[in-house]
């Protein structure tokens, strides 16, 4: 595969979690998501159900792909931050790191400032995660002792199955 | 770039239709979100233009099952197929784990299915990919239309590394799910690989 796959092991996963959990509390937020620049979703907290979490993943990585793009029609590496703001609730978008994007929803009662402040303190943290995943990866790959995949004996009938053949 | 939650036991797969504009594309994963399952599909998510063209892409969640004790997700887009989207189709290919080409049979377009796999192929490369070994399967789609070209006059023109060939009639279902079927045996036998 050209480029390594994300793997999150439930260690991590926790970490990665219990993170966003604590930014959802201290920034007063409805909603905080771990987005992948691929548009799938890694984590998320607060009211999560009151949202279509998936269509929101694809459509965060969509706009933070097409706001790079414009960052490098003008020279710009990229745009770290974007924010929409709506009658009732606003979404705040940063890029963590090279593949994450935390996505943070929240009304009246928080305030950009606030988010701003709690998402600066958490990207760093979830920096780290990322990090480490990529370390462990890196490292995974270059021994050649990587973790089996439990998809090595994947058979055609398994993928049969799942077409319901 | 697949993406493999061991804490959730999930797998979730990117798989992009791409073609010239008028193609098929967005037909393809209509016809797919229409035949599911309601409980197996997200929400199909369409950025068009008023007049239906797809602007930026089309977004299909699908359930499929699960193999090997994970649960198998699929993520279909669309690109837009217009000449002057190719902004828009290098990023969609961000991190994609398998293509569908969907090309027009109409002899008039036959053209236009050859820039779009040349296009296909620099766009990938951009993205770190090789359009020799990423999963792939061709479509020759519009097969009922009176101007089709013949299959082995499109496969000399289009088929080049032996992938799947698919004969369809996206907007009557014939040969979508056969489609899509053969993307996702290469991109999980990928995984095997990996």
């Amino acid at each position: 595969m050209a480029k390594l796959d994300l793997m999150l092991y439930e260690e991590e996963y926790k970490l990665l979690q219990e993170i966003i959990g604590r930014l959802e509390k201290d920034a007063s937020a409805k909603v905080v998501f771990l987005v992948d620049k691929n548009g799938q979703q890694i984590a998320a907290a607060g009211d999560v159900k009151s949202i279509d979490a998936t269509s929101l993943a694809s459509l965060t990585a969509g706009n933070v792909a097409a706001t790079d793009g414009l960052a490098k029609l003008i020279g710009e590496k990229e745009f770290s931050l974007l924010f929409h703001e709506g009658e009732k609730d606003n979404l705040h978008i940063s890029i963590v790191g090279k593949r994450g994007i935390l996505v943070v929803i929240f009304d009246q009662n928080s305030s950009l400032a606030l988010v701003r402040l709690r998402v600066k303190k958490a990207s760093k943290e979830l920096q780290e995660i990322f990090d480490q995943v990529e370390q462990r990866a890196q490292k995974e790959s270059d021994s050649g002792s990587r973790f089996e995949s439990p998809f090595s004996e994947i058979t055609d009938e398994d993928i049969d199955r799942l077409f319901g053949d | 770039m697949t993406f493999i939650n061991y804490a959730s036991r999930e797998i979730n797969c990117k798989i992009v239709y791409y073609g010239p504009g008028l193609c098929g594309k967005t037909t393809n994963i209509q016809w797919i979100f229409e035949q599911a399952n309601p409980d197996k599909r997200g929400k199909l998510v369409s950025l068009a233009t008023e007049t239906d063209r797809t602007l930026f892409f089309d977004f299909l969640p699908l359930d499929m099952g699960t193999v090997k004790g994970f649960k198998v997700r699929f993520h279909l887009y669309t690109v837009p197929g217009q000449v002057f989207y190719d902004a828009s189709r290098k990023l969609i290919l961000r991190g994609c784990d398998g293509i569908i080409f969907v090309a027009d049979s109409q002899k008039a377009r036959m053209e236009a299915n050859i820039e779009s796999i040349a296009n296909l192929a620099t766009n990938l490369k951009e993205n770190g990919f090789d359009i020799r070994s990423i999963p792939y399967v061709l479509q020759l789609n519009k097969r009922d239309m009176p101007s089709a070209a013949q299959v082995a006059e499109m496969e000399r023109l289009l088929r080049f590394r032996n992938e799947p060939m698919i004969e369809a009639v996206a907007n009557k279902g014939t040969g979508v799910i056969e489609t899509l079927k053969a993307a996702a045996r290469q991109v999980l036998m990928e995984l095997q690989r990996a």
